[in-house]
């Protein structure tokens, strides 16, 4: 189950007048069904403000977002979200945390216990159904985060940051859980990072964004199959194109931030 | 372990000993501070029933406890749970819907803080001309000493919930009442539960001053009573079951807190 999402003329204006900073642009882009893709840009490029609309947590100035032909006006569960910071509940056992979605969704107790029992198994949280987030490293909080919005069957999951608090061997193995997950149930991914090769290792496709005001600075089809060696020329190759491009916005934001203080 | 609780022992029995042997000595008249092998037997005679047992007219467990001292014992912490109950009981929805409505916070928090300072203490007078005498006075008194402690950390709990947990739980497609019930309540929860275990040790002293005032029984009434006669030895004894009975109290209100709140990140152990 997937969706595809569609971006026509999306502009975001944080404040008014002469303060009013324009966090999105003129972005008009479609997501087809079933496609990873990555947001890439430095900090205030607007990655986020584009995620987070989508979510249907910010609302546009201008343009529309549409998933699945639907237009976007609030957050929903067809669009699972997985925070940068877990926002696991604490209060609740990760199996709690699991279940949390489909008790909303009034789903009768035994079906919604093999689900929860299906998911935990998916991503290798049977070992730790009892415990509390607490208890779990930063890892396995995220595993949880994933099977808490996997639980809803959302034909969109969208993905800020997820593992920008991870190490780096942590970060590698989710991001190979991930694509498992992604091959296996067939989301349409959109996922904000600002690791260059987090985006290459990850997407089908790539969309480089620019700072302040954030717009589209270039798309990136990456055809490279996978499991794709972060080593290889052609990895490489892309890396360099990259991130020439992102430092670019990179410096922008830089200088922005030398002569006022930043409003991110 | 045992070396350490055995230091810690050494001052405390040093100056029980050197309490004895002044007032043995004549140094303190037993008026002014009686020894404490007075003050423990007559604390043990408090303890014990005063008549001798007679089947058929009562169980045996009702007449284990009606000794003087166990009899207001068991008035005071009844006083203390009634007037908790109501006072948490009032404090803890007005201080979620406080706490969730900016509007409301706004029009009631400048009485809130001008009500807040006032010692329920100070109520005492206006109490007596509401209520009169017995228990609801006390009541009215230990509630308000409850509540005001109660309800500040809940308006502060509830305000202070990360809005990550808010925007986790929208995007799951939590509608208010959910999110009322299931986040916003128990990421307060720590909060409240402070709030509670303050709330309780003000419910406590309270007891004590307002059975001195408009009670006849339980232990604030009794030392108070035991003055009258110049019974040292009994008000030191008094003094050392509230000390007691006020160590229970928390002991056991913090146990309930630990447990509900295990899943909290301030209780890694």
């Amino acid at each position: 189950m997937s969706a595809e999402i569609v971006v026509a003329d999306a502009g975001k204006v944080f404040g008014s007048g002469d303060t009013g900073v324009a966090a999105l642009q003129d972005i008009t882009t479609t997501v087809p069904e079933g496609q990873f893709l990555c947001l890439l840009g430095p900090s205030g490029c607007g990655k986020s403000t584009l995620l987070n609309a989508m979510a249907g947590f910010t609302p546009l100035t201008s343009g529309r977002i549409t998933v699945g032909g639907r237009p976007v006006t609030a957050p929903g569960p067809d669009r699972g979200m997985v925070f940068q910071e877990y926002a696991l509940f604490p209060w609740m056992s990760v199996e709690d945390n699991v279940r949390f979605g489909l008790d909303i969704k009034g789903i009768p107790k035994a079906e919604a216990t093999v689900t929860v029992d299906r998911i935990v198994a998916t991503l290798g949280l049977s070992d730790f159904r009892k415990r509390y987030p607490k208890d779990l490293s930063g890892g396995m909080r995220q595993r949880v985060a994933i099977a808490r919005i996997l639980a809803l069957d959302p034909p969109v999951m969208l993905m800020d940051e997820p593992f920008g608090a991870l190490d780096a061997l942590t970060r590698r193995t989710l991001q190979d859980e991930l694509l498992r997950i992604w091959s296996e149930y067939r989301k349409t991914i959109v996922f904000v990072t600002h690791s260059i090769e987090e985006a290459i290792y990850l997407a089908d496709r790539i969309l480089v964004m620019t700072y302040r005001p954030g717009r589209i600075k270039r798309d990136v089809t990456v055809a490279m199959p996978r499991p794709r060696d972060t080593a290889s020329g052609d990895f490489n190759a892309i890396k360099r194109e990259l991130a020439g491009l992102v430092m670019e916005e990179q410096r922008r934001f830089t200088d922005a931030e030398m002569h006022a203080p930043a409003v991110d | 372990m045992r070396l350490s609780s055995l230091r810690g022992a050494i001052v405390p029995v040093g100056l029980l000993i050197l309490w004895e042997i002044l007032s043995r000595a004549g140094v303190f008249s037993p008026i002014v501070l009686p020894p404490p092998s007075a003050v423990a037997v007559k604390w043990f005679s408090g303890l014990l029933p005063g008549l001798p047992y007679q089947p058929g007219t009562e169980s045996y467990l009702a007449w284990m406890f009606s000794g003087e001292m166990p009899h207001d014992t068991v008035s005071s912490l009844s006083r203390v749970l009634s007037g908790f109950v109501i006072g948490a009981g009032l404090a803890v929805p007005t201080g979620l819907v406080l706490g969730t409505s900016d509007r409301l916070y706004a029009l009631f928090n400048p009485l809130l803080q001008v009500l807040r300072p006032i010692p329920p203490i100070a109520y005492i007078p206006l109490a007596i001309v509401w209520f009169g005498l017995g228990n609801p006075p006390a009541l009215f008194l230990i509630a308000l000493g409850t509540f005001f402690p109660v309800l500040v950390n809940t308006i502060a709990g509830v305000r202070q919930v990360d809005s990550i947990y808010i925007r986790a739980a929208r995007n799951l497609g939590a509608n208010s009442w959910t999110m009322f019930r299931r986040v916003i309540l128990p990421a307060a929860s720590p909060f409240v539960l402070a709030g509670m275990r303050i709330g309780i040790g003000t419910a406590f002293i309270v007891v004590i001053v307002a059975e001195m005032i408009a009670v006849s029984d339980g232990l604030g009434y009794r030392i108070l009573e035991a003055r009258e006669y110049m019974w040292s030895d009994k008000i030191i004894g008094g003094m050392l079951t509230i000390g007691i009975l006020g160590l229970i109290i928390d002991g056991a209100m913090s146990r309930f807190n630990d447990h509900l709140l295990r899943w909290h990140r301030g209780l890694e152990r």
